[in-house]
């Protein structure tokens, strides 16, 4: 048996029944990355020593007795979630040599279930970036085909879990960075409700839109993984009090009776590429043969979501990222001596262009005389992109679209048009400024053998609704079986 | 829409950036071009639609005002550029 394939309620099961050791699915996994990393470049920091020890101490509580779902279960960790004492860069120069002296709210989750923890997985620089290619250490490549991208931001997570070298993993997504590589990869990727999960020890993009949220291979494992990291923190004054359900729970629940809404305007939005729009229509279809009734719904606000997001998101991220100034932590400019020039060097220096681009475009959006008609005006349209998904889902349980609008881009292809990257957005920006759940699983495939994803969308707190939709159209379907050829 | 050198190196020194001279002028059209995608939101009428600035509106996040254990001050002080024992060295400010 290859361990390294299993998914992780999978191995959690033979775990359980001691029929392998978590040493020896390390092991496996450890392998599996040495042998098909140098042709994916997903990892920016591998932590196989730490990984073999936390096995050990896993393998020591299950025979002890004590096993939960993610107990010596190989994990990758998108290398903006801090790590304590393991190098967190964010993709960037700037924090190229940051080790975090504590670990994020997630982290501290995943160790108290004794998870293992393989390593620190490429992202475009602060999860700015559509591709990967905006990481300033290594482009990740798509392990269906290694011309193209693994999509971004969280690239190196989607691309690590489907190339088998972690059984799940965490990413970020703040206008699609886990929906939309999960697309791309073949794999399901999941962004929480906003406040659902602590954003404490999450490197901060656009704090208002931010949200952790898992990549697996399976829907239950997404399940399973939300639920080790969903829950209340202090720490985080915009994590919410709600209790967290048993997600697993809801997964063998039928259709029948559920409404998908299809909104209009999603289906004729331009550079829609015909083979995704035709596996997601299959995917509806497949729905509907599983007892789900579809009705139309529109957001008729749609076509001004990317405009919207690319002003609050630079903003928000202009502002957060004002901190790195070589002072506290970071690179810094040591030939300046006096203080401005430093700041001004160390932040040239260690920001790469996308970042520069975006911090310029938020600093200008934010600037006096432009807050107003920039900032004020794409807060305002953010309400009524808000109201609209109110409205629609007072018609619908959940809505599908697809979660890009084309399968993976060939690497190099979209550098040279900063706008045209941003407009690939357009399906899963909406989510992050509604502040709603949304799922993308995988539907099918391209000529080229490049997978597609089916995005699902739900209300606030409707990620049990999403499980149970995404996890029938599964157990109804091949795709999520078929690995790539590595 | 055009923005020009001036506006561009301006923005710079706000966001305490330094543009390399040949790189202002890439900058100032990538900008003019993402910019001028925005004023799409004009074509909105937004009067009396209040602004949102958190999808999930949670008032008073109130939490006991106990004494915890804050990061002891080596550690606060182990990823700095330039330290001494007691805080973290900057270049003269005065």
């Amino acid at each position: 048996m290859q361990l390294h394939t299993l998914t992780i309620s999978e191995a959690h099961d033979l775990l359980k029944r001691k029929k392998i050791t978590s040493v020896e699915l390390t092991r496996a996994v450890v392998d599996r990355i040495e042998a098909v990393e140098p042709k994916v470049l997903a990892f920016l920091t591998r932590t196989f020593e730490d990984a073999l020890e936390q096995a050990n101490a896993a393998d020591k509580a299950i025979a002890a007795g004590k096993i939960t779902p993610l107990t010596g279960i190989p994990l990758g960790i998108k290398d903006l979630i801090c790590t304590d004492g393991i190098r967190t860069t964010c993709g960037s120069h700037i924090l190229e040599d940051f080790i975090p002296p504590f670990d994020a709210f997630v982290m501290r989750k995943l160790k108290a279930q004794n998870a293992v923890i393989a390593g620190k997985l490429n992202m475009d620089e602060f999860a700015m970036g559509s591709t990967n290619e905006h990481s300033a250490f290594q482009v990740t490549h798509n392990p269906w085909g290694l011309e193209h991208s693994p999509g971004g931001s969280s690239g190196g997570s989607a691309a690590a879990v489907a190339a088998d070298m972690c059984l799940g993993a965490l990413g970020s997504d703040t206008g699609g960075s886990v929906r939309q590589p999960a697309s791309h990869c073949g794999v399901v990727g999941l962004k929480p409700t906003y406040g659902r999960v602590s954003r404490f020890g999450l490197v901060a993009f656009a704090s208002s839109l931010d949200q952790i949220g898992p990549l697996s291979k399976t829907v239950t494992d997404s399940a399973i993984l939300l639920q080790a990291i969903a829950g209340h923190d202090e720490a985080d004054s915009t994590s919410v009090p709600n209790g967290v359900p048993n997600y697993s729970a809801c997964l063998g629940r039928d259709l029948k009776g559920l409404r998908i809404g299809l909104p209009k305007e999603y289906f004729d939005i331009e550079g829609l590429d015909p083979q995704v729009a035709s596996a997601v229509k299959k995917a509806i279809d497949t729905l509907s043969g599983l007892g789900a009734q579809t009705v139309e719904v529109t957001l008729p606000h749609t076509e001004y979501g990317v405009a919207a997001y690319y002003i609050i998101a630079p903003s928000e991220a202009s502002s957060n990222l004002a901190r790195y100034d070589g002072v506290k932590y970071g690179l810094r400019d040591k030939q300046k001596t006096e203080l401005l020039e430093m700041y001004r060097g160390s932040r040239s220096q260690g920001f790469g262009p996308e970042v520069q681009r975006r911090i310029l475009i938020g600093t200008y959006c934010l600037s006096a005389g432009y807050y107003d008609a920039y900032y004020g005006k794409a807060s305002q349209i953010r309400t009524l992109i808000a109201r609209d998904f109110e409205q629609a889902f007072q018609k619908c349980d959940v809505i599908a679209a697809p979660a890009a609008p084309t399968p993976a881009t060939a690497l190099g292809e979209s550098l040279d048009d900063p706008l045209a990257m941003y407009l690939s957005d357009v399906f899963t920006l909406p989510a992050n400024l509604a502040g709603i759940p949304g799922i993308s699983v995988p539907c099918g495939f391209s000529d080229k053998g490049l997978p597609i994803g089916l995005q699902l969308l739900g209300g606030h707190f409707a990620e049990e609704t999403l499980f149970k939709t995404a996890y029938q159209f599964e157990q109804a379907t091949e795709f999520h079986k078929k690995r790539p050829p590595l | 829409m055009k923005l020009t050198k001036e506006q561009v190196l301006n923005t710079a020194r706000l966001a305490r950036l330094d543009i390399a001279p040949q790189d202002v002028e890439m900058f100032s059209e990538q900008l003019a071009s993402i910019l001028g995608y925005m004023e799409k939101l004009n074509e909105v009428d937004t009067t009396g639609v209040a602004p949102t600035s958190h999808a999930i509106s949670l008032t008073n996040a109130f939490r006991q005002d106990r004494a915890h254990e804050h990061l002891p001050r080596d550690k606060a002080l182990s990823n700095a550029p330039e330290k001494d024992e007691d805080g973290f060295l900057v270049p003269k400010v005065i």
